[in-house]
């Protein structure tokens, strides 16, 4: 029997050798009879095969295990593979899933030394800059860096995802790797010599990496099961590594040794009095902690706070603030807040006596051309902005707070309830009287005029109600606890 | 990097050690934008390991080392005389920006003492996490240490940029943390986690991002009187009631300028191990506490000797040895020296062939703990598993430190 020799360029050579398989598999050439050769030449075949035979339908893990084990530098890899798919492709179409198999557990291990060994090149490697920091331009890297398998272009996309404004240069035994912050191009092997022998911040890294090491548990084996020897010259904190191991347990000694310490500063009343003391104590101090943190959800001109008196007997509390909220920075001045102006004004609401917010401080919207409609905020969303407007509520502490719409609603009392069904006077606010009805907006959205007509005159009648149970002579209520 | 600036890394970094997290695991993949840098991968990546064996993942350091708190654990405790020192959130940014692009490091971890408030202090950490989002276009990993002493609102703020929250609870038990952190209170932490776990839930639920790797937390052991039982009991509640990704055991380690109250000795490393060991059982192996306790001594102490799992079945031989090519999955991850992976592979495996003792080592890596305890197509291992020498043949034989 005439072995067939199959030759295939040296490193990861995942295309010639599918080509190879394939021609094997189409003329029926079982395992025992090829010879692979990974070698320098680029001729594929040592004997003539057909150049393109049909692709070979495998099954998944096949296909997974191929590519992770190609790049495997064990010269029998090959062979292997082929034994594996000749089977799979005979009646053992399962046989990944037997990973007790002596093949299948040699070739699963050979897929984990590459894995590993493709994890340790993105864990150690270490760039170092090129050129001066006054240079104009994209900053320039480079490394060096020594695999032990051909795994240079299975490694190399992790490199372009994570620094991808920088321009940088891998250079290893096995071959080189550019980035142009646009594509990676590979080249020739290259040597240590290629990239620059220090960089302006390793020494504080060393000096970092010797700071965070607990010499109270030194354990240097541990370190090397994970951190083998042979990365560490290309490692610029390694060279920390034997002071700090020597002078380990002579430092925990000191530490057991030494006394109990005597505070040597007296106990700071004033500062530690003062840090208790942090609760936002007016409406003014809480809406400037609102505008300084920006916006929970994306997109907003600026934070939209409450309008009002700090003891208003009064608190209405809307959705969110609207597109022109959001340019002027105040509270219902759309469309929505004229409707409300009209419809308080009718049930003899004066809107300077009352205190009118938002469940939500920012406009949330998506853009339609150069419109930005208005987007419904989230039950979560609603509960990020939560705490602020109690805390207004416990600064104000009205006689009544109403709330307009389902959003407000869902802000005052943690629950998503149908306004149909609740509107009036409620008790589901906890600690304040409450009112419910709709947001203005519905009004406005209403698309018949007899419909929006009643709709309007209820609103009305809703205020005149709110009107009657804010009068000075109903009690306010106690803060929260 | 300048010589002072370079002193400041190296205080605030001694001071952030104690702090025994580092992963940079379980947020969302990303890559980096046109012209910013920066990914993350399910499973995080450790860059370095110091000579203490720990995975250097993430620049894990304080804002500042100053601190108004006084718990006696702590380096950084306010009346301990250790130097101090205070980075402004640029040299943060700075620094995690240049370590980053050097590939030193996967992201920061930022933590800080509590300076003139809570509030404060928690704003600044903010500001360093959104200046790198916003301003600097960075995509990397950042873990926050909540503040539980601060306005509620700046948690909701927090885990917008943050991959990953965390409150340490320190103590495993509430009478413990009063009697070493003063100005501690129990109740401010569980309400801080709890407001954590509702966010976190809710923006996953609506696919937005808060905290997407979730909240962990530390308890320190061996400061205190608790007993093993104790902490894994505290930690089975955590898990159950905030949805924690991981609690994280820190042996009480000596520390320089230690506070009276605190123990002489430090308590063996073993005892962090067992621990860790135990948790996995909670989490991953479907066992219960009170299961793991009962594996233990009368004093609710795990056996430093033997792994919690190899302690359970030695008090539960009536139920080995079992069969790998019929058991249970459930069952099968009850076997000691078998991981869950290797369970796994087994119950693969087994739909196809009937597993010889060879292939069950091919299929776990070493069967040497396990062999007691299992039956395969060619190995019964008759009655050993009654033997009354079997904890001492099975435990690992002490093993000699060597320096190297």
């Amino acid at each position: 029997m005439a072995l067939r020799q199959v030759r295939l360029v040296a490193g990861a050579d995942l295309d010639g050798f599918r080509r190879a398989v394939r021609a094997l598999v189409a003329a029926g050439v079982p395992p025992e009879e090829v010879d692979w050769i990974a070698a320098d030449e680029t001729s594929l075949f040592g004997d003539a095969l057909p150049p393109d035979a049909p692709p070979l339908s495998l099954p998944r893990p096949v296909g997974e295990l191929i590519r992770a084990a190609v790049p495997h530098r064990d010269p029998e890899r090959y062979g292997l593979l082929y034994g594996v798919i000749w089977r799979v492709l005979h009646g053992e179409r399962d046989l990944l899933e037997v990973a007790s198999d002596p093949a299948v557990h040699r070739l699963e291990i050979m897929r984990k030394s590459v894995k590993r060994d493709i994890h340790k090149m993105h864990a150690y490697l270490r760039f170092r800059g090129v050129g001066g920091v006054q240079d104009p331009g994209p900053e320039r890297y480079a490394a060096w860096f020594e695999p032990d398998h051909f795994i240079l272009e299975a490694a190399v996309p992790f490199f372009a995802e994570r620094f991808r404004a920088m321009i940088w240069t891998i250079v290893t035994p096995i071959g080189s790797a550019h980035w142009d912050r646009e594509r990676v191009s590979f080249g020739p092997p290259g040597t240590r010599a290629d990239v620059p022998v220090a960089d302006a911040f390793e020494e504080g890294w060393t000096g970092y990496y010797a700071a965070t090491f607990n010499p109270a548990r030194a354990n240097p084996k541990l370190m090397q099961q994970h951190m083998a020897k042979k990365y560490w010259r290309n490692m610029p904190e390694a060279a920390a590594i034997p002071a700090l191991i020597r002078s380990a347990s002579s430092r925990v000694d000191a530490m057991l040794e030494g006394e109990p310490t005597v505070p040597l500063k007296r106990k700071p009343e004033g500062a530690l009095a003062a840090m208790l003391d942090q609760a936002p104590a007016s409406l003014a101090e809480l809406n400037a902690i609102i505008r300084a943190a920006g916006p929970l959800v994306p997109g907003a001109t600026q934070a939209v706070v409450g309008e009002g008196p700090e003891r208003a007997g009064i608190v209405f509390v809307g959705e969110q603030p609207g597109d022109e909220e959001d340019l002027t920075g105040r509270p219902f001045v759309g469309p929505a807040g004229r409707l409300l102006d009209r419809a308080m004004a009718e049930a003899g609401i004066d809107r300077k006596d009352v205190y009118l917010t938002n469940a939500v401080k920012h406009f949330k919207f998506e853009q339609r051309g150069k419109r930005r409609i208005h987007a419904k905020p989230t039950a979560g969303e609603v509960s990020h902005y939560r705490w602020w407007l109690m805390r207004e509520l416990e600064l104000i502490e009205p006689r009544l707070v109403v709330a307009l719409g389902g959003t407000a609603v869902l802000a005052l009392t943690g629950k998503s309830v149908p306004i149909t069904r609740a509107r009036g006077p409620t008790e589901l606010l906890e600690h304040f009287a409450g009112y419910i009805t709709v947001h203005p907006s519905y009004l406005l959205r209403l698309p018949d005029e007899d419909a929006k007509r009643s709709a309007y005159a209820a609103f009305v009648g809703d205020l005149q109600r709110v009107r009657a149970l804010g009068e000075a002579s109903a009690p306010r209520r106690t803060r929260a606890a | 990097m300048d010589e002072t600036l370079g002193r400041k890394l190296r205080v605030l970094a001694d001071a952030a050690k104690y702090d025994a997290s580092c992963a940079s695991s379980g947020a969302p993949k990303r890559s980096a934008g046109r012209d910013g840098i920066g990914s993350t991968s399910a499973i995080g990546i450790c860059h370095s390991y110091t000579p203490d064996g720990r995975c250097v993942s993430l620049l894990k350091i304080l804002l500042t080392n100053y601190c108004l708190f006084d718990c006696a654990y702590c380096v950084n405790r306010r009346s301990s005389n250790v130097e101090r020192a205070r980075f402004t959130a640029k040299e943060v940014v700075d620094l995690t920006i240049a370590f980053y692009k050097r590939n030193y490091i996967e992201g920061l971890f930022l933590s800080s003492g509590i300076i003139r408030s809570p509030d404060y202090t928690m704003e600044q950490l903010i500001l360093v996490a959104k200046t790198l989002r916003q301003e600097r276009g960075y995509r990397g990993y950042i873990h926050l240490k909540t503040i539980p002493e601060a306005s509620p609102w700046l948690i909701e703020q927090a885990g917008l940029w943050a991959d990953r929250l965390s409150v340490n609870l320190e103590l495993p038990t509430d009478a413990a943390l009063t009697a070493y952190a003063p100005e501690k209170k129990a109740p401010a932490i569980r309400a801080a986690m709890g407001q954590m776990r509702e966010r976190i839930a809710e923006a996953k639920a609506e696919r937005r991002s808060f905290s997407p790797a979730g909240q962990s937390t530390q308890l320190i052991v061996g400061a205190d009187a608790s007993s093993d039982a104790d902490v894994l009991r505290t930690s089975a509640n955590l898990y159950s009631t905030y949805a924690l990704r991981r609690v994280y055991y820190s042996a009480f380690s000596p520390i320089p300028d230690a506070a009276a109250k605190l123990p002489t000795r430090a308590p063996p490393l073993q005892r962090e191990n067992r621990l860790y060991q135990a948790d996995w059982l909670l989490r991953h192996y479907g066992f219960g506490v009170e299961e793991i306790a009962s594996a233990g001594d009368p004093n609710g102490m795990l056996d430093l000797e033997i792994d919690p799992k190899l302690a359970w079945a030695l008090k539960n031989r009536h139920r080995f040895p079992l069969d790998v090519n019929r058991a249970d999955r459930e069952m099968l991850l009850r076997i000691p020296g078998v991981g869950a992976r290797a369970v796994d592979r087994i119950v693969a495996a087994r739909r196809h062939t009937r597993l010889r003792l060879d292939d069950v080592k091919r299929l776990t890596g070493s069967v040497k703990r396990a062999l007691p305890f299992l039956i395969t197509a060619d190995h019964h291992p008759g009655a050993t598993v009654d033997e009354a020498r079997l904890r001492e043949r099975l435990k690992p034989r002490a093993e000699q430190m060597s320096l190297f």
